[in-house]
């Protein structure tokens, strides 16, 4: 696989004194399906719009496939694009909008029709080409916008929240025909959305950003597991932190709620006396002793939410709240808020971050 | 309730009355040419007049030149003012409300006074060049009404996101505002079109001034020197010019149909 089909180095964008886009590189490599993920303002729109070509980088440069493509216009970039407002043109019906970009490339007609009949068939809509854009649902629209994006055979596909704009359902089938169409063609993808969980779902990496900068690159599993900043790991999922101070570096033990307790890892810079923040998913914790937990810590019950199959409680640690997931157990009552209660948890799944 | 109803049916009838009784009364003033009955001989005698469809044929040319001189200055105009500098928007609301507000006369004693004969650019040293400068005072002139038409039809449609859309399949400008822009603006160009239409149709000062055969000077002229013929003629511009709005809202129901449908 060629590394660095898309490439990417010290971009940066300002609008007036306003810097969107702080110095980002990376580089990915053919066929991957990227995402870029962050909160709104972080500037992952900026920097898929730069690599399309609809604004022009302070600095920096982008390559596709080793060609610099930063300076080059919106159209001579062969990239096919989704919007989130799905951008069909609306005097056009289906056949028309798959099909305009294989005229404007100066396919024929009969080459052309065949192109967008192929197109129909790949987004399951076979037969919609006679339909024009407002006789459609917003999913099959965004099916259209697709197969558009694609039909005159792209070097990347680049999408622009393509999701949001729909109800839940139709975001979760929808994200997943995207994929599927990916993978089938192979075609290098760079997806921007906000939604974590779409995010982890469908990419082979993610770019995680924040104002303006990349807080960490890796696989959807190295970003959940392994969050290498707060940010992410506030960020991506559901996240319980802790605040403890540091009691010895070398036997890595620190002090949650003035109870001792030895973690597998601590920051590089740990010092002892430092605050430090420990991070952990609600699903490494369990209420009462189990097996391969190490860490027993005690706390009151702040918080009991009913929610049929699952009960969420909200466990009080001194300054800290653990939110937890349990099953419900028709035999037992569920605990009450007040109540005194024992959590456990492996020391491993404790993730130290410096604050 | 009832009451209410009857005070403004009534306010309405007084409304439509105050329009159509002196429209009937005219109608009817133009069917009394033959003595003692109703008769459409003063229509006979105006469509019977050769400077009736001479004058009436030199302004739909004229019109139809304002209408696409006016296109290609205000479709362009708009789209880019709307695409990339949307800070512009008030100063060409205001520029364009200008033609409202300075006479028509004025306008015309202007063009006089820089193109006439002597001057660098003597427009009005030939007949063509005064239809020209005529035609261009009838773009200004339509101006407000044909960006305000043209405004509102963009407004319609996302042309940021339809631009790029197209420009990312490898179209360019031209293509773009031809393929795509134009086509879902052409109910509000029609209209904007079709108002236009209605002015130059009726226009008399500049053409007067300009001293060009328009139907505007026809229909001053008719006026002074006959009895029944104006009459006939001011129901024919009243059918021309609804007719002319008449098209536009039947347009309207062919305006592109937008969706920001979530299922």
């Amino acid at each position: 696989m060629n590394q660095d089909f898309l490439s990417v180095e010290n971009l940066t964008k300002s609008f007036g004194n306003n810097t969107v886009v702080k110095s980002v590189s990376f580089a990915f490599g053919k066929g991957e399906f990227i995402s870029l993920l962050g909160p709104s303002g972080c500037g992952k729109t900026t920097i898929l719009r730069m690599i399309a070509g609809f604004e022009n980088p302070t600095t920096g440069t982008i390559r596709i496939d080793g060609e610099d493509i930063t300076h080059l216009k919106p159209n001579q970039r062969q990239l096919g694009m989704v919007f989130q407002a799905y951008a069909l043109f609306p005097n056009l019906n289906v056949g028309d909008n798959i099909g305009f970009g294989l005229k404007i490339a100066g396919m024929a007609k009969e080459e052309r029709r065949a192109r967008v009949d192929e197109m129909l068939k790949l987004i399951g809509l076979p037969g919609f080409e006679k339909r024009y854009p407002y006789e459609m649902s917003g999913g099959q629209q965004q099916r259209v916008a697709l197969a558009r994006a694609i039909a005159p055979r792209p070097r990347m596909l680049l999408l622009d929240e393509p999701l949001s704009a729909l109800d839940a359902k139709i975001r979760v089938s929808l994200r997943e025909e995207i994929r599927a169409i990916q993978l089938d063609l192979g075609i290098t993808t760079v997806f921007v959305t906000h939604d974590q969980e779409e995010a982890l779902s469908i990419s082979d990496r993610i770019v995680v950003m924040n104002s303006g900068h990349i807080e960490q690159l890796g696989a959807p599993h190295e970003i959940y597991n392994k969050p290498a900043t707060r940010f992410v790991a506030t960020f991506v999922g559901q996240l319980n932190t802790i605040e403890a101070t540091i009691l010895d570096v070398a036997a890595k033990t620190v002090s949650i709620d003035g109870q001792t307790v030895q973690v597998a890892q601590l920051p590089a810079d740990a010092r002892v006396g430092a605050n430090s923040l420990l991070t952990l998913r609600p699903e490494v914790l369990s209420i009462g002793a189990r097996d391969g937990n190490d860490i027993t810590l005690t706390g009151t019950i702040a918080d009991v939410t009913f929610l049929g199959s699952v009960i969420r409680l909200r466990v009080a640690l001194g300054r800290n709240i653990l939110s937890l997931d349990t099953f419900n157990d028709q035999r037992t009552a569920p605990p009450s808020r007040g109540e005194p209660v024992t959590i456990s948890l492996a020391s491993k799944d404790l993730l130290a971050l410096q604050i | 309730m009832k009451a209410n109803k009857f005070w403004a049916w009534l306010v309405f009838a007084l409304g439509a009355a105050y329009f159509i009784v002196p429209l009937l009364a005219t109608f009817e003033f133009s069917l009394r040419m033959r003595r003692g009955t109703y008769s459409f001989d003063a229509y006979a005698s105006v469509f019977a007049d050769p400077a009736f469809a001479a004058s009436f044929s030199y302004s739909v040319v004229i019109g139809l030149v304002t209408i696409a001189v006016g296109i290609l200055v205000v479709v362009p105009a708009v789209y880019f003012v709307r695409l990339r500098m949307p800070w512009l928007r008030p100063f060409m609301e205001f520029i364009t409300l200008l033609p409202l507000v300075i006479p028509a006369l004025v306008l015309v004693y202007g063009y006089i006074r820089l193109y006439n004969s002597s001057s660098i650019i003597p427009f009005t040293g030939s007949a063509l060049g005064t239809d020209i400068l005529l035609t261009g005072a009838y773009v200004t002139l339509a101006l407000p009404y044909m960006y305000r038409a043209v405004d509102n039809g963009m407004r319609t449609i996302d042309i940021a996101t339809l631009t790029e859309a197209a420009q990312i399949m490898g179209a360019n400008q031209a293509q773009i505002v031809a393929q795509i822009i134009l086509p879902n603006i052409l109910v509000a160009i029609l209209s904007g079109a079709f108002l236009t239409f209605a002015i130059v149709i009726g226009e008399f000062t500049i053409a007067s001034l300009l001293n060009r055969p328009a139907f505007g000077p026809y229909l001053v002229g008719i006026g002074t020197n006959r009895a029944y013929e104006p009459a006939a003629l001011a129901i024919i511009s009243f059918i021309i010019t609804w007719g002319a709005m008449g098209m536009i809202n039947v347009l309207g129901r062919f305006a592109p149909h937008t969706s920001a449908r979530t299922d």
